[in-house]
């Protein structure tokens, strides 16, 4: 399966990237993540201002098959959530590196990300679990 | 670990880009591109599914066909050659032990097609209740079925050379050349659309599928996955094994009244059905569809005032309908359309409101 990882961004070992800006990050689901889910059917979302554990669980992600729970990648504060994805969750199918990004987070402790994997081994995750 | 079977078709699935998922002890194509894609082509053209995981259990000779008509919940007996009919396999105490379709090949010849998880419980449950295994044979091995569905299937196959399964009336089979390949054809399916399911040798599966899937392809014809199976099942509102039927869930309850012939009996589980008839029902199976956004699935309570009052046994969105849709059993008097309930997704209450059924 051919799945786009930019280089520029960060990521989970539960399939998630992380674009780090100056003081919050955005975060959104892998291309292999939404190709593994399918067709996207229903975003449940955090609500501006929650708190949230490193690791957490902050929203569910379903496609007609199945169930995916979404989990912070640091922990901080939900600062913003992609309101389009109500309505349209199959921007994530679509385009799930920009438009389809889920919430922006402002970490608690920003020496947390250093722990994200880079694209490489993210790419070495994916194949592994490819095969 | 045990590991998983697979179709003769495996290879070719994967070549077509199938995502692989377990399903009843075999490993199926979920999908090759997209639910939602492969669902609506077998809605506006066609799909073609590998379903050669089901089994085949087939009755030779007046003995086993007898043994057969004392299991089946349909009369048997006035099945006329070249005719199928839906019906249950019922145990003692009314409950299902697997719903089947039985085709009648001849006088004294008839096989049934049953479900992939319940071929070696089926087989049991016949040879423990025949007087002798003579005639009665699992051919699930040796036997590969395709499911051709849709409005474009009749010309598919007509341009395959078969024009007589273009004749074929709906629940009629009969022996046939496709493409080459022996075959029984069937006017049947699980997916509420018009279809074809061919049943042939599993050595020649993979011949028929490409030639099939080259014919059909000008027609719109793509090969659909089991994604799309479940969610043009449901919005058909028929039951799937171990989830509205099993061997503690009445078959009145499920709503299959029409395929018991209670009037003429003698099958097994007739007199524990008729009684449950008698005393009422305790829960009736409904569909639903909910009010806002979010997705039932099976096994979710339904709820009303707080207080659980049923189980979703199928859920899921509905991709003709845009929204969720499920089967639900929930006390008779929730039954009628129009009730209200709620459906637990999560620890959270959606609103949900019983429908009439087929839902599409």
């Amino acid at each position: 399966m051919e799945c786009t990882i930019p280089a520029e961004l960060h990521y989970t070992s539960g399939d998630e990237w992380v674009l780090s800006g100056d003081d919050t990050i955005t975060v959104g689901v892998t291309d292999f993540a939404q190709q593994q889910l399918g067709d996207i059917v229903y975003v449940e979302l955090p609500t501006v201002g929650d708190p949230l554990a490193e690791g957490a669980a902050f929203g569910v992600i379903e496609s007609v098959k199945a169930v995916s729970d979404l989990n912070a990648p640091v922990a901080g504060e939900v600062v913003a959530i992609n309101e389009a994805l109500i309505d349209h969750p199959e921007i994530i199918n679509e385009e799930c590196y920009g438009e389809g990004w889920i919430i922006k987070i402002k970490p608690s402790n920003r020496e947390a990300l250093d722990s994200l994997l880079s694209a490489d081994s993210y790419r070495k995750s994916v194949s592994e679990r490819n095969e | 670990m045990t590991s998983l079977k697979r179709t003769p078709l495996y290879d070719t699935h994967r070549r077509l880009g199938a995502r692989m998922v377990e399903f009843g002890g075999y490993e199926l194509p979920v999908q090759y591109t997209s639910i939602r894609e492969e669902h609506r082509a077998v809605r506006e053209a066609a799909g073609l599914f590998d379903v050669s995981h089901m089994g085949q259990i087939e009755f030779e000779g007046s003995a086993a066909i007898a043994t057969a008509d004392g299991l089946f919940s349909r009369n048997l007996a006035g099945l006329e050659p070249g005719r199928v009919q839906y019906g249950l396999l019922c145990n003692e105490n009314g409950g299902v032990v697997d719903d089947i379709t039985c085709y009648r090949v001849a006088e004294r010849s008839a096989f049934w097609c049953v479900n992939a998880a319940n071929i070696e419980k089926d087989h049991r449950w016949i040879l423990d209740h025949a007087e002798s295994s003579v005639g009665v044979r699992n051919a699930s091995d040796e036997t590969g079925l395709l499911a051709l569905q849709g409005p474009a299937s009749e010309a598919i196959l007509s341009r395959l050379g078969s024009p007589k399964a273009a004749a074929l009336h709906r629940f009629r089979f009969a022996r046939m050349e496709v493409a080459g390949c022996p075959a029984f054809v069937s006017r049947t399916g699980y997916t509420g659309v018009d279809g074809f399911e061919i049943y042939l040798s599993s050595s020649d599966l993979a011949q028929l599928f490409e030639a099939l899937l080259g014919e059909g392809a000008a027609l719109g014809l793509r090969p659909a996955g089991l994604g799309a199976r479940d969610t043009l099942r449901l919005e058909a509102a028929l039951p799937l094994y171990g989830h509205e039927l099993d061997d503690d869930t009445s078959p009145l309850a499920a709503g299959l009244e029409r395929f018991l012939d209670l009037e003429r009996g003698g099958f097994i589980g007739a007199d524990a059905i008729a009684r449950d008839r008698d005393a009422g029902l305790k829960s009736r199976l409904v569909g639903f569809a909910l009010e806002e956004r979010g997705v039932a699935r099976a096994g979710c309570a339904v709820a009303l005032a707080g207080k659980t009052i049923g189980r979703v046994t199928s859920g899921g969105p509905s991709p003709t309908l845009g929204k969720s849709i499920g089967l639900a059993y929930v006390p008779p008097e929730m039954a009628k359309p129009g009730s209200k309930f709620q459906v637990i997704v999560r620890d959270r209450a959606l609103r949900a409101r019983v429908v009439n059924t087929p839902f599409v």
